[in-house]
């Protein structure tokens, strides 16, 4: 008879170490730093990969089984909101363009994060941040999807959805987002996980996921709000991985230091500047507001990253530079923001607006020390002028920012009447910048942002028109053949939301859902 | 300080002068009037005439503003990097010193924007 012999379940522990420690080995033929090649040359030392402690201790079965259960739940909502025309629930129509910026300008900085966390997965030499990456790169493929699922419903009803990696990699706005993380993704995998790992997690995708998707929860956007609340159990982790990977390299050499530090500095005042879409969205975008950007900014930036330096400081990190800077504009980024596109609304693929006069009292007491006396004139002529049909359309190609590429909108800190202009030479060039930070960065890695993709000069250059387009051609228009090659079509992705096809038939169906006409 | 790099990393820039087809680009700002939202770009020919700039270029991109058909250019005060600066009119941007992605701003005194508010 044979005998059956028990099998012996691992514990948690056991069966942690089994699937993540014990995958690795200790190469015999290839020597470590040909398999590692990327692991030394950004200068940051790790003596003892062991020493990384995961928090989580989360294995790739239970990873599995624990987001499965989360999807079915998230696409069940999906199916529901969808098949309940939940698109009709929403507050009003123009809150739907805070969802087109959402799609185009942050659901493919998630696909690039699963790229860059599978990219620093291979790189690290030690098998338990290479397991942390691998599931942070899966994390973020899953919230690319499930934002395109969920977003996609708005897609057939309204205009602006249509084709967003296309216009992710030509839309003059969106390069913004997209340098932010190509910069990331092209640094060292050290770098790569400090600033996203690190300073995006704690600076833009909380602000972006509590607040904005509250807000998203308040103006009956189903769709938004489950998938933002899906991902947060995520990000909270990514949170916390982020932090556990800066404590470990700041804890291997003393000599880390001050490359992190550069970093933090750096990622920090980088992840801001791409927060300003966030905080327009937020303060003019959801027409049922949450709390003002300058409230967002002071719960989740100003206290919780307080709390987190001082958590820092005994590892000899002091907060991030020019924070005095930040604290000084909190009153105005998301007024100069709205301005700009309510500018340049011909060539975005989304509708700006003057806000109602309820509106803009709403943003009055927010904002006692700057709307009324800077915003408010400026909007009022602009609703006036509108009004007499002349609705302010600026035709002509804004200065950019060399290493944000915002155009150049900031104000001097302590002076929200003058634009602040900064500029370097480098090897006989001439550079601009919008602040101090964006020109110390530049000046730290020149020879990388030199090579940015500035939409305005490119335009210039001729490289924004589709194929075959002869710029000499008599009565050639060039801004039209600007947004043909960003696959917009004038007058109906772009321009006013007053008039828009979006109002008009937002209207006429949630007409058709609540009335008998 | 550079960049860390695995082999030597230099590239080009992306935007030298030889690449705007005759044009050289001059970023123009009017100060106190933030209803612009940013300073311009303009890609100009650098035998333009400084006046052309004044009399051609800047009236459409301005002329929304109710302050700009106010404007006396002989009053203008103008800084080039932010100092101080003197354009001459009759000669060209070039022969005014003016290089590719030079910045220069305009103040008009007695204009500041909407109600006062530099808008």
């Amino acid at each position: 008879m044979d005998m059956q012999a028990t099998k012996k379940k691992l514990n948690l522990k056991e069966k942690y170490r089994a699937m993540t420690r014990d995958l690795d080995w200790n190469p015999s033929y290839q020597k470590l730093e040909d398999i590692y090649p990327y692991a030394s040359y950004e200068g940051v030392k790790i003596h003892d990969w062991e020493k990384w402690e995961d928090p989580f201790r989360l294995t790739m079965d239970a990873y599995w089984k624990y987001q499965a259960e989360k999807e079915r739940k998230l696409y069940a909502i999906i199916d529901a909101y969808a098949q309940n025309n939940g698109h009709l629930n929403v507050t009003d129509a123009r809150y739907l363009n805070a969802i087109k910026i959402l799609l185009t300008g942050v659901t493919p900085l998630e696909y690039m994060a699963h790229r860059g966390f599978a990219h620093a997965g291979r790189q690290f030499p030690g098998a338990g941040p290479r397991v942390a990456c691998l599931m942070q790169s899966l994390d973020e493929i899953r919230h690319a999807q499930t934002q395109i699922h969920s977003l996609s419903n708005y897609n057939k009803f309204y205009n602006g959805f249509h084709e967003f990696t296309h216009m992710f990699e030509r839309v003059w706005f969106l390069s913004v987002s997209r340098s932010f993380f190509d910069d990331a993704v092209s640094a060292g995998p050290f770098e790569f996980i400090v600033s996203i790992g690190f300073s995006f997690e704690y600076v833009l995708t909380n602000l972006l996921f509590v607040p904005f998707v509250s807000g998203a929860a308040y103006n009956g956007d189903m769709g938004t709000m489950t998938f933002g609340f899906s991902a947060q159990s995520d990000e909270a982790r990514h949170m916390t991985l982020g932090l556990e990977a800066i404590k470990f390299i700041l804890e291997q050499d003393p000599a880390n230091v001050p490359i992190v530090q550069r970093w933090i500095d750096k990622w920090t005042w980088r992840g801001y500047r791409v927060l300003t879409l966030v905080a327009m969205m937020m303060d003019y975008m959801l027409p049922k507001r949450i709390m003002s950007w300058k409230e967002a900014w002071e719960v989740y930036f100003e206290e919780n990253g307080g709390a987190l330096f001082k958590d820092l400081a005994r590892y000899g990190i002091r907060p991030p530079k020019w924070l005095d800077q930040i604290a000084q504009d909190k009153d105005h980024i998301s007024h100069q923001a709205w301005c700009t596109f309510y500018n340049y609304a011909l060539a975005a693929n989304f509708h700006t607006w003057i806000p109602s006069e309820e509106e803009m009292d709403w943003l009055a007491r927010k904002y006692p020390n700057s709307f009324d006396k800077y915003y408010r004139p400026r909007l009022e002529y602009w609703r006036e002028q509108a009004a007499q049909g002349n609705r302010f359309y600026n035709k002509t190609l804004p200065m950019l920012c060399q290493t944000c590429q915002i155009p150049m909108l900031f104000t001097e800190p302590g002076d929200p009447t003058k634009i602040c202009y900064r500029e370097a030479d480098y090897k006989g060039e001439k550079y601009h910048f919008c602040s101090d930070g964006c020109k110390e960065i530049f000046e730290n890695e020149p020879e990388k942002y030199i090579q940015a993709w500035l939409p305005v000069h490119q335009v210039y250059q001729g490289n924004c028109f589709p194929e075959g387009t002869d710029p000499t051609a008599e009565g050639f228009d060039p801004l039209a053949a600007v947004l043909r090659y960003y696959h917009l079509e004038s007058g109906r992705d772009n321009l006013d939301f007053e008039g828009s096809e979006d109002q008009r038939n937002f209207a006429a169906w949630r007409g058709q859902a609540t009335t008998n006409a | 300080m550079s960049v860390a790099a695995i082999k030597k990393y230099e590239f080009a820039p992306a935007d030298s002068v030889d690449k705007f087809h005759g044009a050289q680009l001059l970023y123009v700002g009017w100060e106190d009037h933030l209803m612009f939202c940013a300073p311009f770009a303009f890609p100009l020919p650098p035998n333009m005439p400084f006046a052309a700039l004044l009399e051609q270029v800047l009236p459409p991109v301005y002329g929304y503003h109710p302050d700009f058909a106010r404007v006396d250019w002989a009053k203008a005060e103008w800084f080039k990097s932010g100092k101080p600066w003197r354009p001459d009119a009759s000669k060209s941007l070039a022969e005014n010193g003016l290089r590719h992605k030079d910045v220069i701003r305009f103040r008009t005194p007695g204009l500041t924007g909407i109600a006062g508010s530099c808008s």
